[in-house]
């Protein structure tokens, strides 16, 4: 196991979740390779993202409108913003290619806004491209253990 | 002698709740209105159950509600449509927990009765202790009344009601309309958002017909769109209407340009589906067909709404499903083109992410709306929901009542078809 790698990458998406948490967008989008892409699919067995339904496939446009939605104070759900926490572990790197590491991970987390408290969990997928030291985001893969079900609106991103 | 157990009575009968321009606030409230509802209206007329294109083979079936009873719509052997209550003859399990797919027989995983796909009790396992007493054809899965009409399937527990035709009357030819976004391909069901709010059905049903809230409610929607698009969705104050056409059901015309998806094809190319339009000019589609197809993406200029659970709305079904008093489930179903080019697919399913579903731009909001309903709707209890407006200018029509886009209409139409039921 090349541990030195599994820390790299972990670091790097522990970074990614406390900006999300924290409301550090501008620094957050920058995390993201140009062409990188966001999803959230339904069907926890699809890989044909693009043809399908998704809760989220975001592009590098969608991706700043989604920022500006969250702190642009005009909209309902989002404004007051949700309070996130959000723990990841269970970090596995799948493979690396070109200079892309595919790594796993477990996110759990916890949601609060108004007077509600609640609970997503989730398989993250990250494709990491090697940028120098660092990486970039090349897709972010989030299937919700529940993504079949009924889920309540969510004002952030996940 | 006196009664042991307290009569239930509602303070004042479904009838006194709604009035021409108001309805009381407890039809969004009361615990036995929900129950009384469930009888009266959603196991007394025709539920929209499924389109057609969700169980398009053979042996496909899709499993879903009728209020609160599950069942399963599922095509048999000979392309027939069957609504099955989902609930074994022998001690009442569900025989299907899957959301979709296609089988040639209901098994119950309790003791093994199987059923075949019209419903037909076909086999018991160890029959003998029956000795001859069992009467396979007396116990199939309880079948209910189906019609379609373009694609839309609708279930009743009611024999004795009217034909679905005579029950949508002129809301069929909305429909019609409706459907040409398939731009001459098979309009087809390509997945659903589901999500919940606290908050009762009603207020979704209102909500199709409520140009209204769009300006307010979806301003952070209209922030993320492109000039052009802006001005399109800048409907409250233009020449739309909604309109009641009857037995509940009401249309809300918000671009009337985009009423019939096939006239005016040589209007200019909306900026935003430049590309699109390119890219199925480089497929060598011919470019009336192009015209056709990019048009038919954007969806049609209105909101249908048919009481009481399913509306065609600009490109999706939506769909409610009650769930109690204060509680709702919401479909949005995406609508692609059945064989029809794979990138104008990709643009309605892009379309449909950016404003449905729990992560939308659109939903979330309209969501919170609706929570808030509920929960103010606690404050006061001799309150009444205002459904007034657009009531001055209200006009008579050929097939109801008409009047302007952001009027009133349709929420007043849909609860004199609620006062009807609930008075029967
Ligand atoms: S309950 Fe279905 S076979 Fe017994
Ligand atoms: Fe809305």
């Amino acid at each position: 196991m090349n541990l030195e790698l599994l820390n790299h990458v972990s670091a790097f998406i522990w970074q990614e979740a406390d900006m999300l948490d924290h409301g550090d967008f501008d620094a957050w989008l920058a995390l993201w390779a140009e062409k990188g892409t966001y999803i959230i699919p339904i069907d926890p067995n699809e890989t044909d993202f693009e043809n399908t339904l998704n809760y989220a496939y975001d592009d590098h446009h969608m991706r700043k409108l989604r920022v500006q939605r969250l702190i642009g104070g005009e909209s309902i759900s989002t404004s007051p913003r949700a309070r996130t926490v959000r723990a990841l572990s269970r970090f596995r790197v799948l493979g690396e290619e070109d200079g892309v590491v595919t790594v796993r991970c477990a996110q759990n987390l916890r949601e609060f806004r108004k007077d509600v408290l609640k609970h997503y969990t989730a398989d993250i997928t990250f494709q990491l491209k090697r940028e120098g030291e660092c990486f970039k985001i090349q897709r972010k893969l989030i299937q919700l253990i529940n993504s079949t079900d009924t889920l309540a609106g969510i004002g952030y991103i996940l | 002698m006196t009664n042991l157990i307290e009569t239930v009575n509602l303070a004042s009968s479904p009838a006194d709740l709604v009035l021409h321009d108001r309805v009381h606030t407890s039809l969004y409230t009361d615990a036995r209105l929900f129950d009384e509802e469930l009888e009266k209206v959603f196991y007394s007329t025709w539920i929209w159950v499924a389109h057609a294109s969700e169980i398009p083979d053979n042996g496909s079936y899709k499993s879903t509600y009728i209020g609160k009873q599950p069942v399963i719509v599922v095509r048999d052997r000979k392309k027939d449509v069957h609504v099955l209550l989902n609930r074994c003859r022998h001690r009442g399990a569900t025989v299907c927990e899957h959301k979709k797919g296609k089988t040639n027989s209901f098994v119950c995983p309790y003791h093994g009765w199987s059923y075949a796909l019209d419903g037909s009790l076909r086999g018991v396992p160890h029959p003998e202790s029956y000795a001859d007493c069992l009467d396979k054809g007396e116990l199939p899965l309880v079948s209910l009344r189906v019609e379609q009409y373009n694609g839309m399937i609708f279930a009743t527990f009611k024999d004795d009601i009217e034909p679905l035709v005579d029950f949508l009357g002129p809301a069929k030819k909305w429909i019609d309309l409706f459907m040409k976004q398939g731009a001459g391909y098979g309009v087809k069901v390509s997945g659903e958002h589901r999500f919940r709010f606290p908050g009762n059905w009603k207020i979704q049903l209102e909500n199709t017909t409520d140009a209204y809230h769009f300006p307010l409610v979806h301003k952070s929607f209209l922030s993320s769109v492109d000039e052009q698009t802006l001005e399109l969705f800048d409907f409250v104050k233009g020449p739309g209407y909604v309109e009641d056409l009857g037995n509940g059901h009401s249309v809300m015309v918000m671009i009337p340009d985009l009423v019939d998806l096939e006239a005016n094809l040589d209007l200019p190319i909306p900026e935003r589906f430049e590309a699109l339009a390119d890219e199925l000019r480089a497929e060598g589609i011919e470019e009336e067909q192009v015209r056709r197809i990019v048009r038919a993406v954007g969806g049609s200029g209105f909101n249908l709404n048919l009481f009481p659970n399913v509306a065609c709305s600009m490109a999706f079904f939506r769909v409610l499903q009650p769930v109690s008093v204060n509680e709702t489930e919401i479909h949005h179903a995406v609508i692609t083109m059945d064989g029809g080019p794979a990138v104008a697919n990709r643009y309605r399913l892009r379309l449909h992410e950016h404003f449905q579903g729990p992560m939308g731009f659109g939903t979330p909001d309209d969501s919170e709306a609706w929570e808030r309903v509920q929960k103010g709707a606690q404050a006061g209890t001799d309150l009444w929901i205002m459904l007034n407006r657009g009531l001055p200018g209200e006009k008579e029509s050929e097939d109801g009542l008409i009047s302007d886009v952001s009027a009133e209409t349709g929420m007043r139409a849909a609860y004199q078809q609620w006062k009807k039921m609930m008075s029967a």
